[in-house]
């Protein structure tokens, strides 16, 4: 869900449910990343509602697209870290049964 | 550092940080009395003065990101994590605590228990048994849904001790598991004797038939969790129904026993410490990070040979006398990141799965906002 002015675009809030932390402090990490940011900040209204609410303000480009373009950063980044976890656990994996090989020689 | 004239800085190359500013951004300084420089700059235009640009670039980030595994056991794995912000560090931490579902038990039918532990303190304790089995072959059970095949797991647990017997312990070995639902009846059904009778699951065919659970079939992973202990004639009688769920529902779901990061320790040595004093060293520190070097001529040396194994109790800066020459610092973006299992699903997988959790939630953004 998205609150902001009808005619500037540049500053908004978003809702979102069932979400906290989690999300909302990466998002703030990849938000304050982009140079196009001025202002970003989340808070959770109360805890014992699923709510998290971020706010974005930005020199002039629409605040979702903003948005949209730092949760596409965050995927790149979980998807990058994803494979290179995997292709180092594989490695480690194959080094231990070579090693274990080894021995039983 | 020393307090000295700006003037007096060295100068610096354009587009790079200089030296103390780096030194601030990328370490914790661990001091005497508190840590310092303990937070991490994000906002991209933080260092534009200094023509530093600090927004993000994934290509510099591809570059510099590294996984070292440590330690890879079965229940159990440790590595280092180098290269990337704490929030998303913990972020993974917090996704592989809380929102990694796993199978626990969370209704329990009890036919019987003469025993002296409580009804509700036997759930309690039956729910908090880790399950062999993996959750993604599951989907979650509504309020509303029957308990099926592919979503409830059925235990059976039927121990009595016998008059006259000696005292036996119950444990989890006992829980055995039901591939074709419930076998206690619902009463409603009980005039209907010609059909089937009803029982409290309503399973099409049995779980031995589905995946490849012929092979391993479901149980605890762990066959000695003590559950209760019975006297001479009591009994205890029961189902127990598991349910897919994650742990910010209940700690009883979550895959991990725990899951934790710490950054790594920086130790470093600013002056030469040497000889007596270096042995004084080398016996201050309770976890042995110091070493002796040999420099030769009888001469000996202090070094740090183990830094990883600081942990950052600050015994040896607590006198004056290595105060001034050793500085203590973490690393902000080096994560040594242990994650125990429970036993469902090994570490290695639960780490990958904690990152698709999260890769799922900015899609879930991403489409939101379309
Ligand atoms: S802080 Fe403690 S563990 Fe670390 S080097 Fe000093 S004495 Fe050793």
């Amino acid at each position: 869900m998205e609150h902001g002015s009808a005619e500037d675009d540049s500053a908004s809030t978003f809702s979102f449910t069932d979400e906290d932390h989690t999300l909302a402090n990466t998002l703030r990490f990849s938000l304050n990343q982009d140079p196009r940011v001025t202002f970003c900040g989340y808070s959770i209204p109360h805890p014992s509602q699923p709510r998290v609410n971020i706010r974005v303000q930005t020199t002039g480009d629409p605040a979702n697209e903003i948005l949209k373009d730092s949760c596409q950063d965050l995927l790149m980044i979980c998807q990058h870290a994803r494979k290179t976890f995997e292709q180092v656990v594989q490695d480690f994996k194959n080094k231990q049964a070579l090693e274990a090989m080894n021995m039983e020689q | 550092m020393e307090k000295g004239s700006v003037w007096d800085l060295p100068d610096v190359p354009e587009g790079q940080l200089p030296p103390h500013i780096q030194l601030q951004r990328t370490r914790v300084h661990c001091n005497s009395d508190a840590p310092t420089h303990t937070e991490n700059v994000q906002y991209s235009g933080a260092y534009s003065s200094l023509g530093v640009d600090n927004s993000l670039q994934l290509e510099q980030f591809r570059k510099n990101f590294r996984v070292d595994v440590i330690r890879l056991e079965k229940e159990e794995m440790e590595f280092d994590m180098v290269g990337i912000d704490p929030s998303l560090a913990n972020a993974f931490r917090r996704i592989l605590i809380a929102e990694l579902p796993t199978m626990a038990i969370e209704k329990v039918l009890i036919a019987n228990n003469t025993s002296v532990v409580q009804d509700e303190v036997l759930s309690h304790r039956l729910g908090l048994i880790p399950i062999n089995a993996d959750p993604r072959l599951f989907d979650y059970k509504s309020e509303n849904d029957d308990p099926k095949e592919n979503n409830t797991i059925v235990f059976k647990l039927h121990v009595r001790c016998e008059r006259g017997s000696p005292r036996i312990t119950v444990k989890s070995d006992e829980l055995k598991w039901l591939p074709n639902g419930s076998e206690f009846s619902l009463e409603t059904s009980a005039a209907n004797s010609t059909s089937k009778p009803k029982t409290y699951t309503s399973f099409h065919t049995s779980q031995e038939t589905l995946h490849d659970f012929s092979k391993k079939p479901i149980a605890p992973c762990h066959p000695d969790i003590i559950l209760a202990k019975l006297g001479p004639g009591q009994e205890i009688e029961l189902e127990a129904h598991a349910v897919k769920g994650m742990g910010k529902t209940h700690a009883k779901w979550s895959p991990v026993a725990t899951a934790w990061y710490r950054m790594l320790p920086e130790v470093v040595l600013l002056k030469e410490v040497e000889d007596e004093r270096a042995e004084k060293l080398v016996k201050t520190c309770p976890v042995n990070v110091f070493d002796i070097e040999d420099v030769g001529k009888g001469k000996k040396r202090a070094v740090v040979a183990r830094p990883r194994g600081c942990t950052l109790c600050r015994e040896c800066i607590r006198e004056d006398e290595f105060k001034q020459d050793i500085a203590l610092r973490r690393v902000k973006d080096h994560f040594i990141f242990t994650i125990e299992s429970t036993g469902a699903l090994p570490p290695e997988v639960l780490f990958t799965e904690a990152v698709k959790i999260l890769e799922d939630k900015c899609e879930r953004v991403i489409t939101e906002l379309s």
